[in-house]
């Protein structure tokens, strides 16, 4: 129908146009929409926020390369870290010998010591800070102290734990424990307090005991409270395992620093920083990943 | 006495420091099985927190409620509030904030499926039940307050209290949620106990009215007997000469009265 009505009506235009736009179009749409369209702007996504940092890295270590490669430097410059620490960057798992093995081997080691103390923290810390929060006595008589314990620095903490525990790796744990409890109980506290009234009503109608309050109304009601304990907890835990490990000894990674500092190993040191602020911020992205998976629908009412 | 619920001499007074301001002075009250008792009254004068007496979440000062015979000591499923902000647990959805109460209530005398029954029977009484999967968060308000509904009724209350359960909705879903509240009624002959400030809500639904003084300490001033015949349905009452008669009675009492206190 509609061949006819163009040759009659529109002669002239036609041999140029329609060839063009009938060979271009059918070529290049399926391409772009399926290839292009998607995969285009997920990349993009991803190098918005990939690149700026990399660029940023970048910068960093020419100025640190910069101003390190001048004669006389004290610390040293990424070049010479990447010569003499190449074997710690490249493998994180070799074993050479007992004293002698990959960063990622004693990073592990670390992190099973922060996992037994502060798994202990979280445990103890929200009992105490749902008892702590539920009671207006108990907030009298502990918060206080709480305040004042909280500010002792992890380090402070190790002479008592080693003549207590007269052992190095408890003391470790302990030290981890005890620096990673008070953030998760004070806020745990906060928001066992700011458990809405409705919802103790409900409690108190249904008759919850004790255990059912806790399960049901608390720990849910008090979820993103005590999520932002733990996370803080956590990053103050991974702060002591270091400084303890550093003066407890062992394969810790913190003891490797004070080892490689020992024997002037400046290159190595820098290294295991780097493993070390990758890993606190794992553990903390971690945290926080389960806390937004948890608390789905609680903040929202 | 021998009535179903009955409230003897309720005095109630808050005391902060040396300040006590009375709220309720004298209030007795008998309601009836299966009766629909409304106590209607201006805001603060303290209608609600007589609810919570009776509900059991706060102590009267002086006197007290005795339900079938047992005085009120404290809160009980037996006494089932419909709150007026829905109070449903937000991580909880539809379904599981019924099954918390049913799953309390009937631990020990329903079985597991009989309990699931139970639950799905209370969400269709309130036709909610096509919602059972959602989260508080993704329903209407209006919603959220039948889903309360069910809950107070999934408990088997011998008094169903409801504080303003319709307050903070719209016009069209508070007629929709009334005339649901009256068919459960009819079906079920539920003991209710409403907290209202609305003059219609009360004498559609209520077989009496209480009318409550303005406070500070609030008195029942005048009491009505509303005689619908039940069920009663919205639009054939627009026009009955008892309807607008009951309707006039308490409109006189609340604006009369406020009027005085004003005065005074």
């Amino acid at each position: 129908m509609n061949m006819p009505i163009l040759k009659s009506d529109v002669r002239p235009a036609i041999p140029a146009v329609p060839a063009k736009a009938a060979t271009v179009l059918p070529l290049n749409v399926p391409r772009t929409s399926f290839t292009r369209n998607r995969l285009v702007p997920a990349l993009a996504a991803v190098a918005k926020r990939t690149i700026p940092p990399i660029i940023m890295l970048g910068l960093l270590l020419t100025v640190w390369q910069i101003l390190c490669a001048k004669p006389g430097a004290t610390l040293p410059a990424p070049s010479q870290i990447w010569i003499d620490a190449r074997d710690l960057i490249v493998d994180p798992f070799f074993v050479v010998g007992p004293q002698d093995i990959g960063l990622g081997l004693r990073v592990l080691t670390s992190l099973q010591r922060v996992a037994v103390g502060f798994g202990l923290a979280a445990v103890v810390g929200v009992l105490l800070g749902a008892i702590v929060g539920q009671s207006l006595w108990a907030t009298r008589g502990l918060d206080p102290i709480f305040q004042v314990l909280r500010t002792v620095p992890p380090l402070a903490w190790l002479p008592l734990s080693l003549a207590a525990f007269r052992d190095s790796r408890p003391s470790a744990i302990f030290v981890i424990f005890i620096t990673s409890i008070w953030p998760i109980i004070i806020n745990t506290a906060v928001g066992v307090r700011n458990i809405p009234q409705d919802y103790r009503n409900v409690a108190q109608v249904l008759r919850l005991n004790h255990l059912e309050f806790f399960w049901k109304i608390m720990v849910p009601s008090a979820a993103p409270y005590i999520f932002t304990g733990l996370r803080i907890g956590i990053g103050l835990s991974w702060l002591a395992i270091v400084a303890a490990e550093m003066l407890t000894g062992g394969v810790g990674i913190g003891f490797f620093i004070w080892d490689a500092w020992n024997s002037s190993r400046l290159p190595d040191i820098v290294v295991a920083l780097a493993y070390i602020g990758v890993v606190g911020f794992l553990l903390d992205r971690l945290v926080a990943g389960i806390a937004t998976m948890v608390t789905r629908g609680t903040a929202a009412n | 006495m021998t009535a179903y619920l009955l409230l003897d001499h309720i005095d109630k007074s808050f005391t902060r420091g040396s300040v006590v301001s009375d709220v309720l002075r004298e209030i007795t009250l008998a309601v009836e099985k299966g009766e629909f008792v409304s106590i209607i009254g201006h805001s603060g004068c303290g209608k609600s927190t007589l609810l919570n007496i009776v509900a059991g979440l706060i102590p009267a000062t002086n006197g007290g409620a005795v339900l079938e015979g047992r005085e009120i000591d404290g809160p009980g499923p037996d006494r089932a509030v419909v709150f007026q902000n829905h109070s449903l647990l937000p991580w909880l959805t539809v379904y599981d904030n019924v099954r918390l109460a049913v799953d309390k209530v009937f631990a020990r005398t329903k079985s597991r499926t009989e309990r699931h029954d139970w639950t799905m029977h209370n969400l269709d009484l309130v036709q909610m039940a096509h919602a059972k999967d959602k989260r508080p968060a993704e329903i209407s308000g209006g919603m959220k307050q039948r889903v309360g509904l069910a809950r107070a009724l999934a408990m088997e209350p011998k008094v169903l209290l409801l504080d303003e359960p319709f307050g903070a909705l719209d016009a069209l879903t508070r007629a929709h949620l009334q005339d649901s509240v009256m068919q459960i009624h009819v079906r079920l002959r539920n003991t209710v106990l409403m907290i209202t400030h609305d003059v219609d809500e009360a004498v559609l639904l209520s077989d009496r009215i209480l009318m409550m003084t303005n406070g500070p300490a609030a008195r029942i001033g005048e009491e009505l007997t509303v005689p619908l015949a039940r069920p009663r349905r919205r639009l054939d009452l627009v026009a009955n000469a008892t309807y607008l008669k009951s309707r006039e009675a308490v409109l006189k009492f609340l604006y009369e009265r406020h009027r005085f206190v004003e005065a005074a």
